[in-house]
């Protein structure tokens, strides 16, 4: 099933959540929708779903109008951040809701319902608490039965809204990759929002950059990492060093200092320098871009993150190899391996 | 404990006892004389059978009420909302004397009624409706939290389940809202069968017919009749007693079927 967005435009009074958005997602992809709050992924999904409507624009599923079906009609898949689960029912009860209740003269005979909510527990690894009702279960396990029960009605597209949102740091990590094992097993077309950027590059195979109801990149994790095509996505996704900078004629500087940086094709004005915390080079006072003293050491882990006062007036926040342990008071010399240059 | 189990002596086990040790001055020939009396038989069957009726109504019309309260945002909400209060806060025989010129023949709604052919006041119909407005708030506040409470993600997540708008209902709203369904149920119910002040006023009293359990207590006071008064009494303690107690039992049934988180 492929997804087509065209031109979507959704207003809640004057707050556009939504201002003009343009998506395709192919047969079988597993796409992100990431951004801070506010985005507008969130009402993108819920658009798909059918649990909201566009003020303008188009929805089509394998090139048919969807807006012309509800939520009901469209046969989507749909998992909450809060589960929604029905409280009242067993889990056993809750993932055979949606096959109970087909018109009659499709519904699955008992044996089948039964046999296929077997076969949806075994797939979540959860079939040992079909008897259990959903207040009893832990987090991660009331959002694995939430999966179960959407997948019980064959969906032809998969939605999740910020899946692991309402669990703790461990639980998350594990469910990650069960979902893109899952993902890989069933193969349906499914789209999942997450303001979580490690959850979105972990997890998809293709990510949709959103801020403001706009997509700003659109492409594969390592596209977006590596290659950020605006100066939102540079800061939003991985740990970056943001600095103010004036290009005029090629020519970068950061505050009155022409900074030893090429800066070909940018245009001139104020615009802003973007470096990886890990592409700042250290060396000895005088060989990089920049000048600095070090103000504050972390070293543990797998890299030294220092926080370094450039002479220039700003402090930024670099990763260092741990080769070469720095002390507080020492004076450095940075250079950026690789950077990049926005306009503002 | 020690406190709470004194207190609900003083006030509720004491004056109960004293009711039934009241009953003993009967042989159980009198007492039953004065149960199976025909005038008795109807005034009790009158005051359950027309607090029930209006329970039941309550519960339907209650429902409503409430959904609208919750999920709807219109005008007037919140007036609506307090309006709600007002049978709990009327004095009983000002709602009865209101309600008896509002349905008397000549009343605003009693007028039109009558040319249809229907007498509201001076009939059990008046009671029924008497017992319907004391009975309303109990419905409204006890099920009003629990709607609140109730994420409107669930109906979503039936929606694109597939399920119709009834089915959504049926399957998934009403059982969640069960046990507060029935705890007011129970509690208009109870209301509605004590209910004094406002009954009588419309009920017309005549015996056999429109004359209630509590009135008939009443008259036999009013008789010196103090043995037949609290015989009576006791009867109504005990069948209210006994549905009150089946109710609470239905309902721990359905509160346990959903564990609370």
């Amino acid at each position: 099933m492929t997804i087509e967005v065209k031109n979507l435009v959704k207003k809640f009074g004057t707050f556009a959540a939504l201002d003009g958005v343009d998506l395709k997602v192919d047969n079988g992809e597993l796409v992100a929708l990431l951004g801070p709050s506010g985005s507008g992924k969130t009402t993108l999904l819920r658009i798909i779903a059918g649990l909201d409507w566009p003020d303008s624009g188009e929805v089509s599923f394998n090139g048919e109008d969807a807006l012309a079906q509800g939520a009901r009609e469209r046969n989507v898949g749909f998992v909450f951040q809060h589960y929604a689960l029905f409280r009242h029912m067993t889990v056993f009860e809750n993932v055979a809701f949606g096959l109970r209740v087909q018109p009659r003269a499709v519904r699955k005979d008992e044996s089948s319902i039964r046999a296929r909510v077997k076969e949806l527990l075994d797939l979540v690894q959860l079939d040992w608490l079909a008897d259990r009702y959903p207040s009893q279960l832990s987090g991660g396990q009331r959002q694995r039965i939430a999966l179960a029960r959407a997948l019980a009605i064959e969906p032809r597209i998969l939605l999740l809204d910020e899946p692991f949102g309402a669990l703790d740091a461990k639980v998350r990590k594990e469910l990650r990759k069960w979902l893109r094992s899952l993902h890989h097993e069933i193969n349906v077309t499914s789209i999942f929002v997450t303001h979580d950027q490690e959850e979105a590059l972990e997890v998809a195979n293709r990510v949709v950059v959103m801020d403001k109801g706009k997509i700003e990149q659109i492409g594969s994790p390592n596209d977006v990492y590596e290659r950020p095509a605006t100066a939102f996505v540079h800061g939003f996704i991985g740990e970056s060093i943001e600095l103010p900078v004036q290009v005029a004629d090629g020519v970068v500087r950061l505050g009155d200092r022409p900074l030893r940086l090429a800066a070909e094709g940018v245009a001139s004005g104020a615009s802003k320098l973007f470096v990886r915390r890990h592409d700042m080079l250290v060396g000895a006072p005088g060989s990089g871009a920049f000048e600095g003293a070090v103000r504050h050491v972390r070293n543990f882990g797998p890299v030294q993150r220092a926080e370094v006062a450039l002479f220039d007036g700003e402090t930024i926040e670099i990763d260092a190899p741990r080769d070469k342990e720095l002390s507080v008071g020492e004076r450095v010399g940075l250079d950026p391996r690789r950077y990049r240059i926005f306009t503002a | 404990m020690g406190l709470t189990l004194s207190w609900l002596s003083i006030i509720i086990l004491i004056p109960l006892a004293g009711l039934f040790l009241r009953t003993l001055e009967l042989s159980p020939e009198q007492f039953w004389a004065i149960l199976s009396s025909r005038r008795t038989l109807n005034a009790l069957r009158v005051s359950f059978g027309l607090a029930f009726a209006a329970a039941c109504v309550n519960l339907v019309m209650g429902s409503i009420i409430v959904w609208a309260l919750v999920r709807y945002r219109f005008p007037g909400r919140r007036l609506f909302d307090a309006i709600v209060d007002v049978p709990f806060a009327l004095p009983t025989a000002v709602a009865g004397v209101a309600l008896t010129s509002l349905f008397a023949e000549k009343g605003w709604l009693g007028a039109p009624l009558a040319a249809l052919g229907i007498k509201v006041a001076f009939t059990p119909l008046g009671i029924f409706i008497a017992m319907i407005f004391i009975g309303i708030p109990f419905v409204v506040r006890t099920v009003q939290p629990v709607l609140q409470d109730l994420d409107p993600e669930i109906e979503e997540a039936a929606g694109s389940l597939g399920a119709s708008r009834w089915q959504t209902i049926i399957r998934v709203i009403l059982p969640s809202l069960g046990p507060a369904l029935l705890t007011g149920l129970a509690l208009a119910f109870a209301r509605a069968v004590g209910e004094y002040g406002s009954v009588i006023f419309i009920a017309g009293n005549l015996p056999n017919v429109s004359e209630i359990a509590p009135l008939l207590i009443v008259i036999r006071l009013s008789e010196f009749r103090y043995a037949d008064a609290t015989a009576i009494a006791v009867i109504m303690l005990v069948v209210s007693f006994v549905i009150i107690f089946a109710v609470n039992r239905l309902q721990r049934w359905a509160q346990n079927r959903i564990p609370v988180h």
